[in-house]
């Protein structure tokens, strides 16, 4: 009888899990999805309490209405927050160390995470100014993955008062 | 690609954890991997199977660890006519909890069968274990369970 002896008890057990799913975006987010490809950034102002939102949903969060008007924000936004990534994991494909941060685009009410590159990691401030770096203009597509990074635009820094709000 | 296009994409969420088994659970696997079974005495003596870590009654740590099966019988089961690509089996199978002889709990797994027809409450089953080489300390070093003296 197979005893297994020689290779010692068992202490772990691998558990992977994967969800293979298809993902449709919708009217709002295609139309941001849209201007991805375009090299812009299109986002939404609720009609009611006023602020833009980029990616917007389609509604407003606040006061659940529509976002029916379409705006687009600029190229530059600020560093609300970021977070030096040091530590390895499965499936990282950007080298260690490096920068997310949460910009602000000029123009939004709503952050977004980004890679923030062009910087030595202990610079990074709250309040920097930066722009986004896009892929050639042959490929765009319709995904994040057309921005490349954002990066220092040499602007002063954003006074804490303008972005305070949205930490 | 016109903007009139619906946007689409496929995505895959994937983690690859790996979690240790401790003592109990991991004499179990370790059993599996020999190509037998054991189960854990409760205070209440009932033998549980696959064994839990702790007493489920008094939440002590559970007593001796005792050698059940091969054999067992389905307590309940049911017919799987479309299996999906994770499931143990790729043809049609049946889930089913099965208590293996020596033991007072029901199991979960696949037992092969031809057709829901070659399957009852109370039918007797034993394990069909993968060849010792491919065995890794798993659920799935079991490949399924066959009905006893059936034709599967």
């Amino acid at each position: 009888m197979a005893d297994g002896t020689d290779q010692g008890p068992v202490t772990m057990l691998a558990t992977p899990i994967r969800l293979d799913f298809e993902f449709t975006p919708g009217i709002a987010q295609s139309k941001f999805l849209r201007g991805l490809e375009r090299g812009e950034f299109l986002g939404q102002r609720c009609g009611t309490c006023g602020k833009v939102y980029v990616p917007s949903r389609g509604t407003c969060p606040t006061d659940g209405v529509p976002t029916t008007e379409d705006v687009l924000l600029g190229n530059s936004g600020t560093v609300t927050t970021y977070c030096v990534v040091n530590v390895p994991f499965a499936g990282q494909s950007i080298e260690i160390p490096y920068i997310c941060a949460q910009i602000l685009l000029d123009g939004a009410n709503l952050s977004f995470m980004g890679l923030l590159q062009e910087i030595p990691t202990d610079q990074i401030r709250m309040g920097m100014r930066v722009e986004a770096v896009w892929v050639d203009e042959s490929e765009l597509i319709p995904s994040l993955a057309s921005v490349r990074y954002f990066r220092p635009n040499g602007e002063p820094d954003a006074d804490y008062e303008t972005y305070k709000e949205y930490l | 690609m016109a903007d009139s296009e619906v946007l689409h994409a496929q995505h895959r969420l994937e983690y690859p954890y790996a979690r240790s088994t401790g003592p109990i659970i991991g004499a179990f696997l370790t059993a599996l991997r020999q190509g037998r079974f054991v189960g854990a005495t409760g205070s209440d003596g009932k033998v549980i199977v696959p064994p839990t870590e702790y007493d489920p009654i008094t939440s002590d740590d559970v007593g001796e660890l005792v050698e059940v099966g091969p054999g067992g019988v389905i307590d309940s089961w049911a017919w799987v006519s479309h299996p999906l690509r994770r499931h143990p089996l790729q043809t049609p199978f049946a889930w089913a909890l099965i208590t293996l002889d020596g033991a007072d709990t029901g199991m979960l797994h696949a037992v092969a069968a031809p057709g829901p027809e070659a399957l009852s409450t109370g039918a007797r089953v034993t394990a069909k274990f993968r060849p010792e080489a491919e065995r890794i300390g798993s659920m799935s070093d079991i490949e399924a369970f066959v009905i006893e003296g059936g034709a599967s």
